[in-house]
């Protein structure tokens, strides 16, 4: 196996490198809250159907109640 | 009823003073490295994130055992958004990797390197985790074959990790070892703040998940409680515990 000898690159070749990789990572971790910020807005919009039907629900009972 | 966001707030702001501290000390504190340089400052970010995807892994098969051993769905969804996130992690620290290793080997990828190599199947295997548990429809089904699946890649990866550093050959940059490693004080400071730091993403990261998902469920749970089982739209295929 030949050997690997890590070598220092100049200051401003590895600045690029070294904000590449932290700007990855910091995206990584923005998409991540994005997609779970959009699941959470389902689960919101869930819960407002979940009121709604019940509200809906209630109603009829209601009807059913003076048809009675 | 277990609530997840209750402790996520006070978490998350630990964790983000954690981070900036850790960075700031990686770029205003720790010195040079001698050899390599500015791009050196990467291994902050990359060996972290490296080894918490590696223990999120095992996470994940510790808390799949707790579903075989009670078969409460809980543990399954625990064991899930455990190794969601490990692979997300782990990812992270490959893409990072490759980066070092352009600027400092020239090359993105090198496929002599056990530890590189090592780190690229223990993800891979990890990312056949989902499309296994998709493949199976029946939730019960899919939540017990997921969890020996869990467990025993789970075990795998400290052996793979165990192989690698017995191997004769390597030369990958070692951070850690048993004698403590060769870290002057004020790198090796900067870095376990770093590896904290990384810790506490994850498992606030894991905590959010898991409040989401707790959320989706209790929807689901009131709705059919409410409105009975005819008011339930079919579930979709899905990868994830329902």
């Amino acid at each position: 196996m030949s050997a690997l000898i890590a070598v220092a690159v100049p200051l401003h070749t590895a600045v690029k490198y070294v904000a590449g990789a932290y700007v990855v990572f910091l995206a990584i971790v923005l998409i991540y809250v994005a997609i779970m910020a959009k699941r959470l807005r389902r689960t919101e919009r869930d819960l407002v159907d979940l009121r709604r039907e019940l509200d809906e629900q209630r109603a009829d009972d209601r009807e059913v109640g003076r048809a009675a | 009823m277990i609530t997840y966001g209750r402790r996520l707030r006070g978490l998350s702001l630990v964790t983000i003073a954690t981070i900036s501290l850790a960075y700031a000390l990686a770029f205003f504190y720790a010195p040079e490295d001698v050899d390599q340089g500015f791009i050196q400052k990467i291994f902050y970010l990359h060996v972290p994130l490296a080894i918490v995807s590696l223990c999120g892994f095992i996470f994940g098969g510790l808390l799949a055992i707790g579903y075989l051993r009670t078969g409460d769905r809980r543990w399954d969804i625990r064991s899930y958004v455990a190794i969601h996130m490990a692979l997300i992690f782990g990812i992270g620290a490959l893409i990072t990797g490759s980066i070092w290793a352009k600027a400092s080997w020239g090359h993105w990828w090198v496929w002599n390197e056990p530890t590189l190599v090592s780190f690229l199947i223990v993800v891979l295997l990890f990312a056949t985790y989902q499309p296994m548990r998709f493949s199976i429809e029946d939730p019960e089904r899919q939540a017990r074959y997921a969890s020996v699946f869990a467990i025993v890649a789970g075990a795998f990866v400290p052996l793979n990790f165990i192989a690698v550093r017995l191997a004769n050959q390597y030369v990958h940059p070692r951070v850690l070892t048993l004698e403590g490693g060769n870290l002057p004080a004020s790198m090796a400071l900067t870095f376990y703040i770093a590896l904290l730091g990384i810790t506490l993403l994850y498992v606030t990261l894991w905590t959010y998940e898991m409040a989401a998902k707790n959320a989706r469920m209790q929807v689901r749970a009131t709705r059919r409680k409410l409105l009975g089982e005819d008011a339930m739209a079919p579930l979709r295929r899905s990868a994830a515990p329902s």
